[in-house]
């Protein structure tokens, strides 16, 4: 490969650390949570920014976890969608113990790379929790009326598990379940025959999920003939979501 | 600094070896690179070094194997906030490649280039006197493919996106220049026990 790896948006905005207020929990799919923040002195981000939330204990103890943006950048609050990892220190006292009303230090937006530009035709490829950045592409597409830049593909064990199900099949997303039926579409994983009809010309590929799912879904495309250079991917492994 | 989260008591016992903001992952390994996994044939593999050197050297794999061998035992610490205890690689020093090279009075910053075209930059002085590898092995074993198999930089006292995978070519600078990741935010010098994990930290 000769084409290097470039920055992805030279100018994409970064911001410092910020009390943010939680305004709003809600629980809408099991081990997980979705905390809406009004966040002082926002900097508005782009679509797949992250922003890092940093948690400090009476004796100074801090422990921080980044997540991607849920919301669009026209959005009065930045909504995040956690996934509750059993052992995850920061996920467990977001999901359990966070209530509105509650003050977080955070930082973002962070990242240049996995982001929309808002212009560009991207496909979008999740597995998971790793739909939370790319429902903030799709409700900025929207707010544009540019949805038809966008062709999204998630995969997920069950619909009851999937971030954001309904926003998704409104959007017209492919919706792959590894575990169940979903409606003409038998259980297993995404294959490449199911990704060709979402390809356009010019598209950047965005993948994002866990590390086993990050990385076939990369490599299908790839083999599929998408340009290496046009594939960007954001993973996490057991350890959450990362950068 | 603000006051403490309401109801946030975090974990006990810290290990020492922990840098600030930290957790130790176990047995786990996460695997986190923003571009499809390469896949690079040993003998197709070779490591440059090049810019402000007296002499610009090429290794093949097996000129790279027959080098002086040389080891890290010790911890890992990455960005996203894991660490990993104890870990074992194998490989060469960079001091050996670039005792070769020979860097000119000038050159004082490395940027270190991936297969795939990723970048990361670093000081020279970061790379020198035993704290940086060019690594093939990874307990005992060759280096797996998603963590930058057949061979990857090792600099372990920076967070581990300085240490790129699928290594190819450090090229010696007279200025630094942001890699990759530097453009898109992160540290230029990435310290864990400084938490220089963004630009301005």
């Amino acid at each position: 490969m000769t084409e290097a790896l470039g920055a992805g948006v030279p100018d994409a905005p970064r911001g410092g650390w910020r009390t943010a207020t939680v305004s709003g929990v809600r629980r809408p799919i099991q081990r997980s949570v979705e905390l809406r923040l009004d966040v002082h002195d926002r900097i508005d981000h782009l679509p797949g920014q992250h922003y890092v939330v940093r948690l400090t204990a009476e004796d100074g103890y801090t422990a921080q976890r980044s997540y991607s943006v849920a919301s669009a950048p026209g959005d009065p609050l930045v909504e995040l969608f956690v996934e509750r990892l059993d052992d995850g220190e920061v996920s467990t006292y977001l999901a359990d113990v966070v209530e509105p009303g509650d003050e977080l230090e955070v930082r973002g937006p962070i990242g240049g790379w996995f982001v929309w530009d808002g212009e560009t035709p991207a496909l979008l490829v999740a597995g998971g929790f790793g739909v939370v950045p790319f429902i903030a592409m799709l409700r900025h597409a929207k707010a544009l009326g540019r949805e038809h830049l966008l062709r999204v593909a998630v995969s997920s064990r069950t619909l009851a598990e999937l971030p954001y199900a309904e926003e998704l099949v409104a959007a017209g997303a492919l919706i792959v379940l590894t575990r169940e039926a979903h409606g003409i579409r038998p259980a297993g994983r995404l294959t490449a025959g199911e990704l060709v009809p979402l390809w356009e010309p010019g598209q950047t590929a965005y993948v994002c999920g866990g590390t086993s799912f990050a990385e076939s879904a990369s490599r299908i495309l790839v083999d599929l003939g998408f340009p290496e250079p046009k594939v960007r991917v954001e993973r996490f492994g057991p350890s959450g979501p990362a950068v | 600094m603000p006051g403490a989260t309401r109801g946030f008591l975090g974990r006990r016992a810290r290990d020492p070896r922990l840098p600030p903001g930290q957790y130790d992952v176990g047995a786990d390994w996460p695997v986190l690179t923003a571009e499809p996994t390469p896949r690079i044939a040993p003998e197709t593999w070779s490591i440059t070094v090049d810019g402000k050197v007296e002499n610009p050297t090429t290794w093949t794999w097996d000129e790279a194997h027959a080098l002086p061998p040389s080891e890290y035992r010790g911890d890992i610490h990455c960005v996203t906030t894991w660490s990993k205890f104890d870990t074992r690689f194998a490989g060469v020093s960079v001091d050996t490649l670039l005792g070769a090279a020979r860097p000119t009075a000038d050159a004082h910053f490395v940027m270190a280039t991936s297969k795939t075209g990723y970048t990361t930059n670093l000081p020279l002085e970061h790379v020198t006197g035993g704290k940086a590898w060019v690594v093939w092995e990874f307990d005992g074993k060759p280096l797996p493919l998603e963590h930058g198999g057949p061979v990857r930089l090792l600099v372990p006292h920076l967070y581990f996106w300085k240490s790129a995978k699928w290594i190819s070519k450090l090229t010696l600078l007279a200025r630094d220049q942001p890699g990759f990741w530097e453009q898109n935010g992160y540290h230029d010098l990435g310290d864990p026990w400084r938490q220089q994990r963004y630009q301005g930290d």
